[in-house]
């Protein structure tokens, strides 16, 4: 039926496989929130994150699916509200709308606040690309007592619409059939005032070239100042004349023109919304509605965020950092793997040499695959099972609120909770997320909070077991972090240039998580963890096997001891700081090996704990703050945090011992 | 004929000095003006003021135009504050010259919109006007910030006041538009409020640039 044969760039995804070459190719677009992902992984089969919090889908992820015997390329973009981008989002979403190919696109809808979404769909349909509504979350609809009479609505818009519940799998194959059939015509036209219409008419009457969405539509992005399609179009078309009319059009007003199309697109929705919608029931507030907002006001919502924080603990903290590593490390590995291995490996070589890279003291088996399978492993998991469910429920927007004022002094808004809470998970995951955040000022201090103050789970998990029992130093450690956290942070937002952040945030509704989704987002996510963390525990076996054969490990195990008796610790800690910057958790599990035998407590463990977890994560860490932020930030930072992280160490030996604290 | 500039600014002062200073005699070395200069004539003629070597001093008549005068003023500075969203420093001189524009009928409605306020941005009191006095009852201004929205309150956006575009296109992104319905759910920490069935948090920044008519309906 379509013969496309143009070779699509490979630049801009990542995950999902590629799509089969000349199949039909479909585009899903839609408001961050509305289920395009589930859509999309019901269409395909394929799994991708299902996130209740704005803009997490940052990633393009495309799959093949099959409808009606026939292969279908589809691609999921991230959340847009409008055709006019604010965020990195939503550049990305219009720009595969702009520039991939495609035979459909799929514009999947809140069915619930239809008033916001048409603003969408109407841009969408005066792009002229072939398009279908479909009306997602028709049972939040229902429950809310909205009814929509969907050939009403199809002939007020011009374009088939389906109505789905994508999480029951229900209204899918109405969406197929609709896929298959192919929109042929095109949507309605809605026309503006006849100011904005004329110049429009000016305006594609100049506009020769052709491109993939109509010149009307361009037209309307060049009249709100579109920078991007100005340049696309600066190569080509007579600017000078369309900039003249732009110009003119302005003129005619005295308020911005994209808010006078917003206002007047806004009006034909209400109309188009009254022909062909019921609402019975009036906003009545439900079980639902009330729980939402006890976690959003503070007097409830700081309580709950507590008892939040104290589960998580419970669950990772105690059963996954202590239960199930104490099961893995000493049950499995202790008794059976690592005796067994050690024997087998002593059988069959005969060397001490080469029997140390796999076992003994920093074997590969016995360190390397030790340390990620029986404490790392454990502890990830837990944690990632938690986020899941906290990520599905809809909490985080609700702790973004709570938070926002507190991270406006650290110059950030609310927004960036969800790298920080990842940040607890895997600092490396968070500080991709990052991307999300705005400014570039929010991007390096959220960065460089990350790899000094957030110590991730796994260096946690250790952290918990090390300091079980002794309530005082814990609260001491969390003390100091945030100090750090909020010092630092504040420090930063005064130094680096650029504006202040503003804070504004759709709050989904609260929704029961599912427990497939849960299941399959955390396995994505430890698989992920392990593909980039098991390689990196192997090659830090093997760099201390190479650095012990050639005393070279001696040598910087010497030299960092100095630092490391300033602030009063045992020349031993020194070993554990240098596998602190293979891995901060590496070394933080290797404190643990100190504390077992013997070597460290009190003050001096605590100190080597705080230094340790301000230390930068990991190297995975610091090659992706090398991508997101450039070789110059990175080493930059790193420069700054690994004699920081002495330098507070230090303090916190002064003052504790001044104060002849006894811990 | 209306009353020239110069001489309503004259007019203020003697209010002022009368009413807040409680000097009822103002000398002309105070005033520095000169007996025959235009503006006095003005006055004088209108019987305004009276004049004596000692000084000048408002006469009934004058005192209720000068007190109109205070007022026009004074509410031309909660506009440029409240609506307008003006720097400081730069309402007194605004407010100076828009003053001399306004006219009565301008003068009641721009009351009414700020909700016959009782202060002007100095706390200053603003003389009550007749409007005032007819809406007794109606105390809150007709058009308020979203910020000012009691929780549980509702209203309706009258329009967006943002300077900077990249916020109005955020809000506009929200579904925030002039004519839509938002109720008030939460104030602190940080703004909350319900657009149909989408609720939307704000930092106090973008909320204050919500302009919304309250609505009583519902």
């Amino acid at each position: 039926m379509n013969t496309r044969t143009k070779q699509k760039e490979a630049s801009c995804h990542s995950a999902g496989s590629e799509i089969i070459e000349g199949s039909q190719r479909v585009i899903l677009v839609g408001n961050p929130n509305v289920g395009k992902s589930v859509v999309f992984g019901n269409l395909t089969g394929n799994y991708v994150t299902v996130s209740n919090y704005p803009g997490t889908t940052v990633e393009v992820t495309r799959g093949n699916g099959r409808i009606d015997n026939k292969d279908v390329g589809i691609i999921d973009t991230p959340g847009m509200y409008s055709l006019l981008p604010i965020t990195e989002e939503e550049r990305v979403a219009r720009a595969i709308l702009l520039n991939e190919n495609s035979d459909i696109v799929v514009h999947v809808a809140d069915a619930k606040s239809l008033e916001r979404t048409l603003h969408l769909t109407l841009q969408l349909i005066e792009t002229g690309l072939p398009l279908i509504l479909d009306l997602n979350l028709m049972d939040e609809a229902d429950r809310l007592g909205i009814k929509i009479d969907l050939d009403r609505f199809q002939s007020e818009l011009g374009i088939p619409v389906v109505a789905t519940i994508a999480t029951e799998n229900k209204g899918m194959n109405n969406l197929r059939q609709a896929i298959v059939d192919i929109p042929k015509k095109s949507g309605k036209v809605f026309r503006y005032d006849a100011t904005i219409e004329s110049a429009i008419a000016e305006i594609t009457e100049l506009i020769g070239g052709n491109y993939r969405i109509s010149k009307r539509s361009l037209a309307l992005l060049l009249l709100q100042d579109d920078s991007e399609i100005n340049d696309l179009l600066a190569k080509e078309e007579n600017k000078a004349a369309i900039d003249g009319i732009v110009e003119k059009t302005k003129k005619e007003y005295s308020e911005p023109l994209n808010y006078l199309i917003t206002i007047q697109r806004q009006q034909i929705i209400n109309e188009i919304v009254q022909k062909s919608t019921i609402a019975v029931k009036p906003g009545r507030i439900g079980l639902r509605e009330r729980l939402s907002r006890l976690m959003m006001s503070p007097v409830t919502g700081l309580p709950f965020l507590l008892l939040v924080l104290y589960a998580l603990y419970e669950f990772v903290g105690v059963f996954g950092a202590q239960v199930a590593v104490d099961f893995l490390e000493k049950t499995i590995f202790g008794n059976y793997i690592n005796p067994y291995v050690t024997r087998i490996v002593t059988m069959i070589i005969p060397w001490k040499i080469l029997q140390d890279l796999f076992v003994n003291d920093y074997g590969i088996i016995t360190l390397g695959i030790r340390y990620a399978i029986a404490i790392i492993m454990p502890i990830v998991a837990t944690f990632f099972i938690a986020f899941s469910i906290i990520e599905d429920t809809g909490y985080l927007p609700r702790l973004a609120m709570l938070i926002d004022r507190v991270f406006k002094k650290i110059g950030l808004n609310g927004r960036a909770v969800i790298p920080v809470v990842l940040g607890f998970g895997c600092d490396t995951m968070a500080t991709m997320v990052t991307r999300t955040l705005e400014t570039r000022k929010e991007k390096i201090i959220s960065t460089l909070l990350l790899a000094l103050a957030i110590p991730c789970s796994a260096q946690l998990g250790v952290i918990l077991v090390l300091l079980s029992g002794n309530v005082e130093m814990l609260w001491i450690f969390a003390g100091v972090m945030a100090l750090v956290f909020m010092l630092v942070g504040y420090l930063a937002a005064k130094i680096i240039p650029g504006e202040s952040p503003l804070f504004y945030m759709e709050v989904p509704p609260l929704r029961w998580p599912k427990l497939s989704n849960v299941f399959t987002k955390t396995y994505t996510r430890v698989e992920w963890y392990f593909k980039e963390v098991l390689p990196l525990f192997i090659l830090a076996s093997v760099f201390i096997w190479i650095g012990k054969i050639t005393k070279l490990f001696d040598l910087i195990v010497n030299l960092l001891s100095y630092p490391t008796s300033w602030i009063g610790l045992p020349k031993e800690a020194a070993t554990a700081f240098l596998f602190g910057f293979f891995r901060r958790d590496f070394g933080a599990a290797g404190l643990y090996d100190l504390k077992t035998a013997g070597l460290l407590t009190g003050v001096p463990l605590l100190v080597s704990i705080v230094t340790i977890a301000l230390f930068m994560p990991c190297i995975a860490q610091f090659s992706i703050t090398i991508k997101e932020r450039g070789w110059k930030m990175a080493l930059g930072m790193a420069a700054f945090i690994f004699p920081f992280a002495f330098f507070v160490g230090f303090l916190v030996n002064l003052i504790l011992t001044t104060l002849g604290v006894t811990l | 004929m209306r009353l020239s500039d110069n001489a309503e600014e004259i007019l203020e002062y003697l209010w002022r000095m009368n009413n807040e200073m409680g000097k009822e005699l103002v000398n002309w070395e105070e005033l520095k003006e000169d007996k025959d200069a235009p503006e006095m004539k003005e006055l004088l003629a209108r019987k305004y003021i009276s004049i004596s070597d000692d000084g000048i001093r408002l006469r009934n008549a004058g005192l209720k135009e000068a007190e109109r005068t205070v007022r026009r003023h004074r509410l031309a500075e909660r506009l440029m504050v409240d609506v307008f969203d003006l720097k400081e420093s730069l309402v007194e001189d605004t407010a100076c010259r828009f003053e001399h524009l306004l006219r009565r009928e301008v003068e009641d409605s721009i009351c009414t919109l700020l909700g016959h306020p009782n202060y002007c941005p100095h706390h200053k009191p603003i003389p009550p006007g007749r409007c005032c006095r007819k809406a007794e009852r109606i105390v809150k201004p007709l058009v308020i910030r979203a910020t000012e929205l009691d929780k549980g309150a509702k209203g309706i956006v009258a329009f967006l006041h943002v300077k900077n575009s990249k916020k109005l296109q955020k809000l506009m992104a929200m579904g925030i538009l002039p004519g839509i319905h938002i109720e008030s759910v939460q104030k602190f920490p940080s703004y909350v409020f319900r657009i149909g069935q989408t609720y939307i948090a704000l930092d106090k920044e973008m909320a204050r640039a919500i302009l919304v008519r309250k609505s009583d309906e519902e």
